[in-house]
């Protein structure tokens, strides 16, 4: 039976998953300046900075826990 | 022009008649979050199927998580459905006592479990808290356990279910089956291919989507009420002279707070028994520490997870807090509730659509989904490994490969989700979805709470006296349960006070069963005499001899950390006193 390949960390699935949904929210926030929507405090433009802290967070994730080459 | 609308895909999935009264109406950018979430967590179960081979792996996950891992995937277990909707729903209902559950009722029991607990589990190397009775005590208390958390389990399971279901129905107008199949599908597919180490990975996962999509919502409820002191001053303003913000000084007596608990009930009811039960014997988050890599991360785990569950009232309570604070109607009882009302559980999604439009509602749906599937994931693994190690292994097929047990696990994943599916349907509403699970986990866990720490503790419990204290306890606990429901005026006598609602007549309901099953297994071993080729080491304290941490820093020693977790608590309890 071979021996197993490296598995890799949760952490960099948790890098992705944040930073592709970060996109889409930062996306649909700045989408929302010319169509606003009828939420409370929507003049905050709350999906623009949420979005943009799980874009930073989630790409911090991914270039820290990302597949590495063997050498 | 408006939104890109979900009308053509909704258009398959709604219930007939349902979507005009639907709280929610997502569009195509929050189907494309939820659908991203699904194709990641089945990426993630195919990924991970080439590295659960073994039982170990299939099974404890390879027992090789690192302290984080483990410790966030403890805490992740336990936030399915019944903490999302069931809590954000009782603090609206109980106000910040409600926080009790996630503090004296978590945090004293998950460092007691870290700092003296673990060591036995983890040097005995059990697979299972049944597993372990069985080293201790023999065959007929592990069964009987086993049996009854597999029983527990499948409940549970399709508690989840069917309270996702109804969230999804209530919120977005899906056919109630669609909800229930779909999510059972994926979790079985991610299940059955990469054993513990999915669920795992996906409560991990789980974890930061939750707190990404739920955080929102007090940030946001706090802007808009001016801060902590605004918020307060609203709730005393909508509902004068009730005290929703005190969690220990309306103790006192039984008609001063909402919730109709003396702080006997909350102290020796939940912080001692309930929550001792649940957090260090209830497998299916006690199995999530023994997958860590060595004795101190299974130490550290749960230590670290005491951490997180101190902070998740801020994406719990706090929106059931603000709820009582800024929405414009009064939310009620669900068994009081006539069409076009909202009840209780509604109040975190209600508070979701209030502050998030497109791309952020659908992050805040998925953490919700996220959460129920997790949830089932964590029921329905931790079934698999009951069943196959503790009732088929010892009961069925004693001496069979590894890989058949490998492959029995993978069936019951399926089987498990199978029966959870029928639970689903017959599942009986309570006036509270929390109040329910409540009911069930002092049924069993109470009691097992008593077996268990007898057994570490004290080298003179027999078998026989484990396995009849815990059936009295848990048949007390049964008991005690129908009587009231045939008889309601016996409430007074079992929690204490005619005014306990029935989250206060569990608490007492816990204590009672497992002091009955600490005095019967006291008192039939006392009659009995332990087994003279019990080999106690590993098992018991006193006969154990448990590693030293003296070489480590004291930044590495689980104990030091344990003694910070323990400060914060403290520090919390004075702020909301």
């Amino acid at each position: 039976m071979g021996e197993k390949r490296q598995m890799l960390p949760v952490w960099f699935f948790i890098g992705l998953n944040l930073f592709i949904y970060g996109v889409i929210i930062f996306a649909s926030g700045l989408y929302e300046f010319s169509r606003p929507t009828d939420t409370v405090l929507a003049s905050l433009h709350a999906p623009v900075w949420w979005g943009g802290i799980m874009v930073v967070v989630g790409g911090a994730y991914v270039i820290k826990f990302r597949p590495k080459s063997r050498t | 022009m408006s939104w890109p609308s979900a009308v053509p895909l909704l258009a398959l999935l709604v219930e007939p008649g349902a979507g005009a009264g639907r709280m929610m109406n997502p569009h195509l950018v929050d189907f494309a979050i939820i659908a991203i979430y699904f194709a990641m967590v089945l990426g993630i179960g195919f990924y991970l199927k080439n590295y659960a081979q073994s039982g170990k792996d299939f099974f404890l996950a390879g027992r090789e998580m690192t302290a984080w891992v483990a410790g966030l995937s403890f805490v992740s277990a336990n936030l399915g459905t019944l903490e999302l909707m069931g809590w954000a729903g009782s603090a609206y209902q109980y106000g910040v006592l409600a926080a009790h559950w996630y503090w004296v009722g978590a945090i004293p029991a998950m460092l007691f479990l870290g700092i003296v607990m673990m060591p036995f589990y983890y040097i005995s190397k059990t697979h299972s808290v049944p597993g372990y009775l069985q080293l201790r005590f023999g065959k007929p208390t592990s069964a009987l356990s086993a049996a009854s958390f597999a029983v527990m389990t499948i409940l549970m399971s399709g508690v989840n279910m069917f309270a996702m279901a109804k969230v999804m129905q209530v919120m977005l107008g899906w056919n109630l089956n669609f909800s229930i199949w779909m999510s059972s599908l994926t979790v079985g597919i991610y299940v059955t291919m990469g054993g513990l180490f999915s669920a795992i990975f996906n409560e991990v996962v789980q974890f930061f989507l939750i707190w990404f999509g739920a955080l929102l919502i007090p940030i946001l409820g706090l802007i808009e009420t001016g801060g902590w002191s605004g918020m307060v001053a609203r709730i005393h303003q909508n509902f004068p002279g009730q005290d929703f913000t005190h969690l220990w000084s309306n103790l006192g007596h039984f008609s001063d707070n909402p919730m109709g608990i003396h702080w006997t009930g909350i102290i020796f009811g939940l912080g001692m028994t309930l929550s001792f039960g649940y957090w260090t014997t209830d497998f299916l988050v006690v199995q999530r520490v023994l997958s860590a890599k060595n004795l101190r991360a299974a130490k550290m785990a749960p230590v670290i997870g005491a951490f997180f569950k101190m902070a998740v009232p801020f994406i719990i309570i706090l929106p059931g807090l603000l709820g009582l604070a800024v929405l414009p109607f009064h939310l009620v009882p669900e068994s009081v509730a006539t069409a076009g009302q909202h009840t209780y559980n509604d109040v975190l999604p209600l508070m979701l659509a209030r502050y998030c439009g497109p791309g952020l509602l659908g992050l805040g749906i998925t953490a919700l989904l996220a959460g129920f599937m997790s949830g089932m994931a964590g029921n329905v693994s931790a079934f698999a490994t009951v069943w196959t190690y503790d009732l088929y292994r010892p009961f069925v097929r004693k001496n069979a490969t590894d890989a058949h047990y490998v492959a029995m696990g993978r069936w019951c994943t399926i089987i498990g989700l199978l029966v959870s599916i029928g639970a689903a349907y017959v599942v009986i509403q309570f006036a509270s979805i929390m109040d329910y699970v409540q009911a069930l986990f002092s049924f069993f866990i109470a009691p097992l709470f008593g077996t268990v720490i007898l057994g570490m503790l004290w080298k003179r419990i027999t078998g026989s006296g484990a396995f009849w204290g815990l059936l009295a306890g848990t048949v007390s606990s049964v008991s005690m349960f129908t009587l009231v429901k045939l008889d309601p005026s016996k409430l007074a006598i079992i929690a204490l006070s005619a005014n306990a609602k029935d989250l206060a007549a569990d608490m007492y309901r816990g204590l009672w069963s497992w002091l009955i099953c600490l005095i019967v297994t006291v008192l039939v071993s006392l009659m009995t005499e332990p087994d003279p080729n019990q080999d106690y080491e590993g098992l018991v304290y006193g006969a154990t001899p448990l590693p030293s941490e003296g070489d480590l820093p004291l930044l590495k020693r689980p104990i030091f950390w344990a003694g910070v977790a323990l400060a914060v608590f403290l520090v919390l309890q004075w702020i909301f006193w």
